[in-house]
């Protein structure tokens, strides 16, 4: 089975789950709801606070939100040992791990769209003005982001530690994202061009392209005992 | 409906050993299974069936020894293996938010096979489940949900099929297509091996009787060698007590 055919069929199948017991994305939205509902209580309301906490409390909401997305990705694969099955799949299990991925980024940004809309609502922000220049970044830090996220999803779904585990590991890697994606996002917010600082737009694309190549290429090692 | 393979291929496993953490699950195995062979495999729990099983179906890699499924190398060529391996194990491998149709039809695209027109409808008729067929898995009973599996295993045709308690939850009309369906397979040259602890059926299906004991094939006979009473009173001798 070619690893394009896998992925598809991952998607069709995750997506129909996802569709059908709504477990994921209501949970993620209620979930994010309450974050920003804390943040607003934690970083008071002035609007030279609120301007210099944005990007980082974005980051850190998309972070904490997608964590979960993550783990839950492979939860509904432990269930009745599915993994085992995906496991005996004759094909490029490359292709599970796109499949994933895909899954996984299309939940955060739904999320994160969620996100910025409550941000503006409690924050009193206009988010709409600079959504243009917000969607690069969302969509570059996301893909890092769940690349690597559903890497370490997959080495920790059978740890009876995972809760713990994948934070732990998927945390201190993922300071590079964490960083240039909090200061393009400063940049969005501004109204100013993503070029202006176009290093930190340079670092998240190639982090983007190694985690992602290195995911596909590693994913099926990690699938094997 | 097609089932098992045709190919004539065998399997042949020598010295293969497992250990965890220092505690061997199976130690120094030996087989040769050849087509049309169904080997029933017997023992305690702990004895090393399901750790042979997952070795066989190469999701577990063997401590020590060599196997090989039609020349191909359980370890090194687990592509090839998984093409003609067909596993019933004891986890259902369902996705509870689907149906039994769209889960079945999941299975059948990840083998990378379209099963041709209507052949997932006479698998879901022929093991009874046409009433649900489209009802999400979580309402079904868990025998029902051991139907699905085995209307899985009537699509699957592998070589080699594993089958680890597949009397499981099944119910005696269930159990019935369950003996057909090998019965088929064994007529079409496929091979099985089974582990179970249901001795009357799995003596019935055998045409090859193995006890495991503690990791090791104590016993591997032809079933014709021997009557029921006896096969279970070398049993009780062998595995349960006098063999120890």
């Amino acid at each position: 089975m070619s690893f394009l055919a896998l992925t598809g069929q991952i998607l069709r199948k995750d997506f129909r789950i996802e569709v059908r017991s709504r477990e994921g994305v209501n949970t993620l939205l209620f979930f994010s709801t309450l974050l920003v509902f804390l943040f607003r209580f934690a970083i008071g309301s002035t609007e030279t606070q609120v301007r210099e906490a944005a990007p980082g409390l974005l980051w850190l909401a998309f972070i904490l939100t997608g964590l979960w997305g993550m783990a839950r990705t492979f939860q509904v694969e432990r269930e009745n040992d599915c993994l085992e099955f995906l496991r005996l799949a004759p094909g490029d299990l490359g292709g599970l791990y796109l499949g994933k991925l895909i899954v996984g980024c299309c939940l955060m940004w739904a999320t994160e769209l969620a996100i910025l809309a409550m941000f503006g609502l409690f924050f009193h922000l206009d988010m709409w003005p600079v959504i243009g220049s917000l969607i690069p970044v969302l969509i570059l830090g996301t893909v890092g982001f769940v690349a690597i996220g559903t890497l370490f999803a997959a080495i920790t779904a059978n740890l009876k530690a995972r809760e713990v585990m994948l934070p732990l590991l998927l945390f201190p890697l993922m300071v590079p994202i964490l960083l240039a994606a909090s200061r393009l996002t400063d940049l969005g917010l501004a109204g100013d061009s993503l070029w202006a600082e176009a290093h930190w737009l340079r670092l998240l694309i190639g982090f983007d392209v190694v985690f992602v190549v290195l995911g596909y290429l590693t994913f099926p090692f990690v699938m094997e005992d | 409906m097609a089932h098992g393979g045709t190919s004539g291929i065998s399997l042949h496993v020598r010295g293969l050993s497992k250990a965890f953490r220092g505690t061997w699950a199976l130690r120094g195995l030996d087989l040769d299974l050849g087509p049309g062979e169904t080997l029933v495999l017997f023992g305690p729990n702990g004895s090393g069936k399901t750790t042979l099983l997952k070795i066989l179906s190469t999701l577990l890699r063997p401590t020590r020894g060599t196997g090989t499924l039609g020349g191909a190398d359980l370890v090194r060529e687990r592509e090839k293996v998984r093409r003609r391996i067909g596993l019933l194990s004891h986890g259902s491998f369902l996705y509870e938010d689907l149906t039994p149709r769209e889960n079945l039809v999941f299975g059948a695209a990840m083998r990378g096979g379209r099963p041709a027109d209507g052949t997932i409808a006479a698998a879901i008729e022929r093991v009874g489940l046409e009433a649900v067929a489209d009802e999400r898995v979580q309402t079904l009973s868990s025998g029902m949900k051991r139907r699905v599996t085995l209307a899985r295993l009537l699509l699957n045709t592998a070589d080699l099929w594993l089958l680890d308690e597949p009397y499981t939850n099944l119910d005696r009309e269930a159990t019935k297509v369950l003996e057909e369906v090998l019965q088929e397979h064994q007529e079409q040259g496929g091979m099985a091996v089974m582990a179970t602890h249901n001795f009357l059926d799995g003596f019935k299906l055998a045409t090859r009787l193995g006890i495991l004991a503690r990791g090791r094939l104590i016993l591997d006979e032809p079933r014709e060698s021997m009557t029921f009473p006896a096969f279970q009173e070398l049993y009780t001798l062998r595995a349960e007590g006098g063999g120890r």
